[in-house]
């Protein structure tokens, strides 16, 4: 039994409604419990869909468990296909309907149904969200393209459509972070390629289309985590190969043109990044500079996970201080890059355990869910999503992919941003010991609800007019009248910083009198 | 309210019971795919009103989801709710899987020293494997006593609908109240979660009525259980608790029939049954009343303009729907194209059918696709409706009032009448606003920059 206040992931049938939700034709019917249809509103509500997710639920309730539940999956499959129509089914069960044993699959097989019927075995207790995803695109793929497969033995046969290399998308789903528009931008990548897109999977694809998925040349692999078991499957079938690298920031997108440029059998084309690769250079300009070693930790699916730890060293010059990943799947992957950084992957889904290293690390910024979001407000650190799970603010309606040279761009933006708010931040506080502070202001990523409370603001603003007033409290250690002032010739914006760290410095060291010379000891002990 | 504000007299003499001219409303009685949350989600106003309990789910990562997908933003709050999620390994052997909950159980108090009371909220999984969660809220008790009670009860999907979680939990108190002593005068108990500014109004009002003693359940604090006995007479705030309703009439309290506290006719009958059964002279009941219905008429007023006339369609959510129904078909001159409830307790109901207009379409249980069906063909102006349901059906063109949000926030009394109203208003002043963009493009004047004209 596992304590949990929080989790990453939801059940693996929630997958399963991701991969559903996200082609077009296919229908789930859903052995589960009244009240498993909140997972509805995931859809409706996070992602905003204009449609209800095509799943049909036996929803059960206890009264029913002395008769025939299997009637009633029977009757709901029944009726799902009557009035849906849809071009395959996929049937299983949440964790409710696991237990009850009823054989969804076996059911829906004894109807006898004019269409497929791809029957889901989702281990609720064991595994979780993205493996369930995973698992039903596999079993999707393996059911809908299977009839298609060539003899074992037989070579591929010359693609239908002449010379010019063709490759599926595979893994963007529903409530996929990002999903939408990064295949937009890998879309577009591949067109200035010269390599034609069969195939988006499972996005937007009809049965129709997961039935010629092997007619391809070679796979992108989008999300591992949702594709990777599909992508075997289809090279051991089909003889596809497919990608290793996700075109996550500027140098993965190189890594991933080349790899994709290698298995189309064409040349890289030059000039692809001008005019769409703006990172690079915002990265090395002279405002950038101050970015130089910040610290930062970072947590996530471990795609997304993996791609920031590389994007945050070598792009914009970060010191990566934590690296983990929620996806036991990718744990591998996350350990392996964490190695590469020197320091040690954080595995786990458990929140608490990530806020207390967050709290133990003590990073500049954070990247993370929409946890380490809270997790970082509360701690008082500025803060960017990278991953799922996330919250309807980042289904956002402009277009804001991750991945290729518009995506760097997207993330330069978004990272930087709290940071700039978070020097923004810290100049307002050291203002606000300043004559010429307007107690209205507050930091602008905090928004309007939470300005400086009127009071406090008012409160301390006269009092500090003449400068020598200094409002902070009397430090446990006192300061000479000379150093005093020598304090007030530092730049009022560090003012603040420097009383503080050289209190500190004294105390630490029992000085119980603060001269010049503390004050430029302590500079010199604190100063990078 | 009749138009001469005339009820609370007329139902402070009331000759007959309210329930007997309840009309046999006939009840559309369905059963299909439901489309609503389980009792679990009662754990998210629960656990904010009695302030040292702790809700401990029993379930799978469906139920933490459930429950963290409902929850929102709170969940980051520190929240005194958690679950306890069974593995495979559990599901092995049952025997472990009580040592595996005491562990999960003595860990989370260890952490969360200030707990008072732990509910062991039962949901699907544990209640098909039949785990015991009684027996172990009766082991933990004796366990972490005398810090700490334990009390058990179920929320899963299977048994509960919704609201019926606050029922079950309420119920699991019920044994847990002082009994009264014999020198317990007569006093009224509220029951039902209520905002504490609406429960703080209700205090004053009924201290200005003259009835009293007055105590709520749930309390604020688990120390605070109200006593029960025959001298209890028993004032149910919320449509939903029949369980809770009968162990407490099985301890000797009177029910009190009554509408239920929501818009004026709603909280004036309410408040008069009650004044009736503590022999509260009418006219003190008029003139505290009067000036409270005067303000939320004045704040109806408005609304009604805004809603009389169009019709409103309520799929099953929480049971509050015939008395929300009610309200808006009688006191706001809306039309009533169908009301589902996912339950419908006729004794309880009785005192509002009876204001219910003839004709009524009720229906109970549910079978969504069918009921979306009649939904579309009545084309009603306002859908009220759970979160899954509306963003769908507003792409469609309707224009839906999404249900959950009745249950965060204060809507019952005079002070609420008019933010309830508005609940319902809003939907449709938005789609006004916007219907502009919403038609073809074409219709819309340009906006010119006014220089040009000139
Ligand atoms: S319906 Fe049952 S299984 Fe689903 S979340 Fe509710 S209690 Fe858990
Ligand atoms: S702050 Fe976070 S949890 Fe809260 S609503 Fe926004 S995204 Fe959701």
């Amino acid at each position: 039994m596992q304590l949990t206040l929080w989790t990453y992931e939801g059940p693996p049938h929630v997958g399963a409604m991701r991969v559903a939700t996200a082609l077009k034709d296919v229908h789930y019917v859903l052995h589960a419990p009244q009240g498993d249809t909140y997972a509805d509103l995931l859809f409706t509500m996070i992602e905003r869909r204009d449609r209800r997710p095509p799943v049909t639920y036996t929803t059960f309730q206890a009264r029913d468990l002395g008769g025939d539940t299997a009637e009633l999956f029977k009757e709901a499959a029944r009726d799902a296909v009557a009035r849906f129509k849809p071009a395959a089914l996929l049937v299983g069960a949440s964790c409710t309907g696991e237990l009850i044993q009823d054989d969804p699959g076996g059911l829906a097989r004894a109807l006898n149904l004019p269409i497929p019927v791809i029957p889901l075995e989702l281990p609720s207790y064991q595994k979780k969200e993205n493996w369930g995803a995973a698992e039903t695109f596999y079993q999707t793929v393996r059911a809908l393209a299977g009839p298609s497969a060539p003899q074992p033995g037989r070579p591929r046969p010359a693609p239908a459509d002449g010379p010019r290399p063709s490759c599926n998308i595979l893994g963007p789903t529903a409530l996929g972070f990002r999903h939408r528009d990064d295949v937009a931008e890998v879309v577009k990548l591949l067109g200035t390629l010269g390599i034609r897109v069969a195939v988006v999977a499972p996005m937007g694809a009809a049965a129709d289309d997961i039935a010629r998925l092997g007619e391809a040349d070679f796979n992108v692999v989008l999300y591992p985590e949702l594709a990777l078991s599909a992508a075997q499957w289809l090279k051991r079938t089909f003889g596809q190969p497919f990608t290793t690298v996700v075109p996550i920031g500027t140098g993965a997108t190189r890594d991933f043109i080349a790899e994709v440029c290698g298995l189309a059998g064409i040349p890289v084309p030059p000039g692809l990044e001008e005019g769409a690769a703006r990172a690079p250079w915002y990265s090395r300009s002279v405002d950038s500079t101050y970015l130089t070693g910040k610290r930062v930790f970072i947590f996530g699916d471990g795609t997304h996970a993996v791609a920031a730890a590389r994007i945050a060293t070598e792009e914009l010059g970060f010191e990566v201080v934590g690296l983990g990943t929620y996806s036991r799947e990718m744990a591998r992957e996350v350990r392996a890059a964490a190695g590469r950084l020197g320091i040690e992957a954080l595995i786990t889904d458990d929140y608490l355990e990530v806020e207390a290293k967050v709290a133990e690390l003590a990073p500049e910024l954070v990247l993370g869910t929409q946890m380490e979001r809270h997790i970082a407000k509360r701690l008082g650190v500025p803060c960017a999503v990278i991953s799922a799970p996330v919250h309807v603010q980042d289904f956002p309606a402009r277009y804001s992919p991750q991945m290729g040279f518009e995506g760097a761009n997207v993330i330069f933006d978004s990272w930087v941003h709290p940071l700039m708010m978070g020097l923004e931040e810290h100049l307002l506080g050291m203002f606000r010991e300043d004559f010429e502070f307007n107690d209205g202001a507050a930091p602008s990523h905090l928004g309007p609800g939470s300005k400086v409370p009127a009071a406090v603001a008012r409160a301390t603003v006269p009092a500090i007019i003449p400068a020598a007033n200094d409002p902070a409290p009397a430090g446990p250690s006192g300061w000479t009248l000379e150093a005093e002032r020598e304090l007030q010739k530092i730049p009022f914006f560090v003012r603040g910083k420097a009383r503080r760290n050289t209190e500190r410095f004294a105390q630490e060291r029992g000085v119980a009198l603060i001269t010049v010379e503390t004050l430029y000891d302590a500079k010199a002990h604190f100063g990078r | 309210m009749t138009a001469d504000g005339n009820f609370a007299p007329a139902a402070l003499q009331g000759s007959r019971p309210a329930e007997a001219c309840a009309p046999e409303l006939p009840v559309l009685v369905e059963r299909g795919q439901h489309e609503v949350f389980c009792g679990l989600t009662g754990i998210i106003w629960l656990h904010r009103k009695i302030q040292d309990a702790f809700f401990l789910v029993v379930g799978s990562r469906t139920c933490a989801h459930l429950i963290q997908s409902a929850a929102g933003v709170m969940i980051f709050a520190e929240p005194r709710f958690a679950t306890a999620i069974i593995e495979d390994r559990d599901l092995a052997g049952l025997a472990d899987m009580n040592d595996e909950l005491d562990k999960v159980v003595g860990r989370l108090l260890e952490r969360r020293p200030e707990i008072k009371l732990l509910f062991l909220v039962g949901s699907c999984p544990s209640e098909v494997i039949k785990l015991d969660l009684s027996r172990a809220a009766q082991r933990l008790s004796s366990l972490h006593a005398p810090r700490v009670r334990v009390l058990s009860y179920s929320g899963s999907g299977i048994e509960t609908t919704f609201t019926q979680g606050e029922d079950a939990c309420l119920a699991a108190l019920v044994p847990q109240m002082p009994a009264e002593t014999s020198a317990s005068p007569r006093s009224l108990l509220v029951v039902g979660c209520l905002a504490d500014v609406v429960e703080d109004q209700f205090r004053r009002l009924f201290a200005e009525l003259g009835v009293g003693p007055v105590h709520f359940l749930p309390p604020r604090s688990s120390g605070e259980l109200p006593p029960v006995g025959p001298q209890t007479h028993l004032l149910l705030a919320q449509p939903f608790l029949a369980e809770t309703a009968r162990l407490l009439e099985n301890r000797g309290a009177r029910r009190l029939a009554a509408p239920f506290p929501l818009g004026i006719e709603g909280t004036t009958a309410w408040l008069a049954v009650a004044a009736r059964a503590f022999g509260i002279d009418p006219l003190r009941f008029d003139a505290v009343t009067g000036p409270k219905i005067e303000r939320a008429r004045r704040a109806l007023q408005r609304y009604r303009k805004e809603l009389e006339g169009k019709s409103v369609f309520f799929f099953p959510d929480s049971q509050l729907e015939i008395p929300l129904a009610r309200l808006l078909a009688r006191e706001l001159g809306m039309e009533l194209a169908e009301v589902g409830t996912p339950y419908l307790h006729r004794r309880h109901m009785a005192p509002e059918l009876a204001l219910l207009p003839m004709g009524t379409f009720l229906s109970q249980g549910q079978h969504l696709d069918r009921q979306l069906d009649r939904c579309r063909a009545a084309r009603p102006d306002l859908v009220v409706c759970g979160l899954g349901l509306a963003n769908p059906l507003e792409a469609e063109g309707l224009t839906t009032k999404w249900s959950i949000e009745l249950l965060f926030s204060p809507v019952q009394g005079y002070e609420q009448a008019g933010d309830l109203a508005e609940l319902f208003a809003r939907p449709l002043r938005r789609r006004a606003k916007l219907a502009r963009l919403a038609e073809a493009p074409a219709r819309a004047e340009p906006v010119r920059i006014l220089a040009a004209g000139e």
